[in-house]
């Protein structure tokens, strides 16, 4: 594999058709059939344990689809690199660097030591800018990640992935142990820095109101459905998938009828068991959606 | 609600209690030294076995504090630099290997099946088993203690770096790599750093081995050391040497067991030494 990956020039970022993923005899993604164009924030969302996690290490290269075309930036994909950054749900920082230092690792693999340290008061001021923005205080900055609590170690993980400024950014529930306060100000930082950088993201949430407040695309992942074979089905499927209006808006939005509603319809379709729809009755209204499905399960419902 | 100071799993013993109960094992061993070395004495005041206090103040004088008669040196410390020097040099060449090849082989598991295999199965040879095999291989000679000395803490240590360094999470790599690390930085900047004080915590802990295997094979095949004395004089039935030479290996034990930690602890602020 060569280092460089071609990052421009491709309408999709993502291109992946009849993914699947299994862990020995146990199935977890079915079938998932993706396209997303470059500058998307796309936002997946689903039941716990169906398998977002397992598609975000697929897409980082970190693990291999066991079968189908899983192309990044219009070629295979390839192991880790930094065309991709990453924010996990959990063992994201070294243990050995304090705070500040984490966040400098960005910038410490980057050019030659020589330009490193010509620039090292700017790349100071860089880091320190970060996590003020993921509000740290100075107090903080020399401290070890075991010395923090869980959301300000997510906050440090969220600043060291954002300053590497990778063109595509994937993120594991992200906020999940943050306080409201603190939430709201990381989502109009990303925003920020996802408009100023287009980026393409990759948001995995719990939070459905934070899915639909900051996406342009919501993907919901989901066991819940039928497809005329087995019953219960094995593996997750791609169930919704939806264009959500357009970028960065206030956060007031979160408070309107039309956003209400469609956080309830994305609810039902993906996180309530007993409403099972057919494979070929999913709501896929964005304009990338497609689906390739067998013939069973084309003709297949009874 | 009121504290117990001695008895039961919410006890809270004062600093003066806490001080009282960790002197009191060593009283009661001294003493019962002291009892019964009376009492052998006062059966035959000719007793070597068991001397009393004044007879081992006499031989540390004659060890520690007076030259020589013949070599012009203080015997002590004479066989505490060669035993030193031998310890050292095995322990380090030691912690230096298992260190390249546990980090290695942790990192690449192109390296792994061609060592860790057989590491695991060769740390299972007792050590003490082959000082025989290596005491002829040197002819008696020199380099046959720091090799014991190696080949008795050397696999153990590199087991351990390699599970160490196989622990570390794959997220954590991952995410070096996201930020543009190579797999050499991976390697060397990344998990090295990480690995460091398990090294020096491995090589506190081999310590206590490494003591074991310098005195037995000084024991079998020197002409000095530490081992080589205590060994020496307890076949002349000179306790009042050889204890006061126990008393002083346990104190260096001690010694560099403490300065590990403090430097662990100091060097490694991120590492809770568990
Ligand atoms: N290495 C593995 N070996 C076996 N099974 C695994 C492995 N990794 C994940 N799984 C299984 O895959 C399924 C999906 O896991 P995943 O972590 O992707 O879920 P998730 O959607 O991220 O859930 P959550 O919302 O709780 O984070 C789970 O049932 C899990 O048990
Ligand atoms: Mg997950």
């Amino acid at each position: 594999m060569s280092r460089e990956h071609s990052t421009s020039g491709h309408e999709y970022v993502l291109e992946l058709e009849d993914v699947r993923k299994s862990y020995g005899s146990k199935i977890v993604l079915a079938d998932i059939d993706l396209k997303v164009r470059r500058g998307e924030f796309c936002t997946v969302v689903g039941p716990s344990g169906c398998g977002k996690s397992t598609l975000l290490r697929l897409i980082l290269g970190q693990e291999e689809a066991t079968y189908g075309t899983f192309k990044v930036f219009g070629a295979p994909v390839r192991f880790a690199d930094a065309t991709r950054g990453i924010v996990y749900q959990k063992y994201g920082l070294l243990p050995n660097l304090t705070v500040f230092q984490n966040v400098m690792l960005g910038k410490k693999f980057s050019g030659s030591m020589l330009d490193r340290w010509r620039h090292r008061k700017t790349y100071a001021d860089e880091v320190a800018y970060y996590l003020d923005r993921v509000c740290l205080s100075p107090d903080d900055y020399n401290k070890y990640p075991e010395d923090l609590s869980g959301g300000m170690q997510q906050r440090v993980a969220v600043a060291q992935a954002l300053i590497k400024r990778a063109p595509m950014l994937l993120m594991d529930e992200p906020f999940g142990a943050l306080d409201p306060g603190i939430r709201e100000s990381m989502q109009v930082f990303i925003l920020e820095v996802w408009e100023e950088y287009d980026l393409t993201i990759f948001f995995v949430t719990h939070d459905l109101p934070e899915a639909v407040f900051l996406g342009t695309r919501i993907l919901g992942i989901s066991q819940y459905y039928e497809d005329g074979g087995s019953n219960p089905v094995c593996g997750a499927r791609i169930v919704c998938d939806h264009a959500l209006p357009r970028s960065a808006q206030s956060t007031v939005v979160k408070e309107t009828a039309a956003f209400g509603q469609l956080v309830q319809e994305i609810r039902y379709e993906t996180f309530t068991p007993e409403h099972r729809q057919y494979v070929t009755e999913f709501n896929l209204k964005h304009p990338d959606s497609f689906q390739t499905l067998t013939n069973e399960e084309r003709n297949g419902r009874q | 609600m009121k504290t117990p100071k001695l008895l039961g799993i919410h006890a809270k013993p004062g600093r003066k209690l806490n001080t009282i109960l960790v002197a009191l094992p060593f009283i009661l061993l001294i003493a019962s030294y002291l009892i019964g070395s009376n009492l052998r004495l006062q059966r035959n005041e000719h007793d070597k076995v068991m001397p009393s206090l004044s007879r081992i103040w006499a031989g540390i004088e004659r060890v520690a504090l007076s030259e020589h008669p013949r070599t012009g040196k203080i015997m002590i410390v004479q066989d505490t630099f060669v035993s030193l020097q031998r310890m050292g040099f095995g322990l380090s060449v030691a912690a230096v290997c298992a260190l390249i090849v546990g980090l290695n082989a942790g990192m690449f598991p192109g390296l792994r099946p061609a060592t860790i295999p057989f590491v695991t199965f060769m740390s299972t040879i007792s050590p003490i088993a082959l000082l025989p095999i290596l005491l002829v291989a040197f002819k008696g000679g020199e380099m046959a203690k720091p090799t014991f000395i190696f080949l008795g803490t050397v696999l153990v240590m590199m087991r351990d770096i390699y599970n160490t360094v196989e622990r570390i999470p794959k997220e954590q790599i991952t995410q070096v790599l996201t930020l543009g690390a190579g797999q050499l930085n991976i390697v060397y900047e990344v998990v090295l750093p990480q690995i460091m004080p398990r090294l020096l915590t491995n090589v506190r802990l081999a310590l206590g081995p490494a003591w074991i295997y310098l005195i037995a094979s000084e024991a079998m095949g020197a002409n000095a050391g530490l081992g080589h004395q205590i060994f020496l004089q307890s076949r002349l039935f000179n306790m009042d040497v050889v204890i006061p030479y126990v008393l002083w290996i346990t104190f260096i034990g001690f010694v560099m067991d403490t300065a590990f930690r403090k430097f662990i602890e100091w060097k490694y602020l991120w590492y809770r030494v568990r």
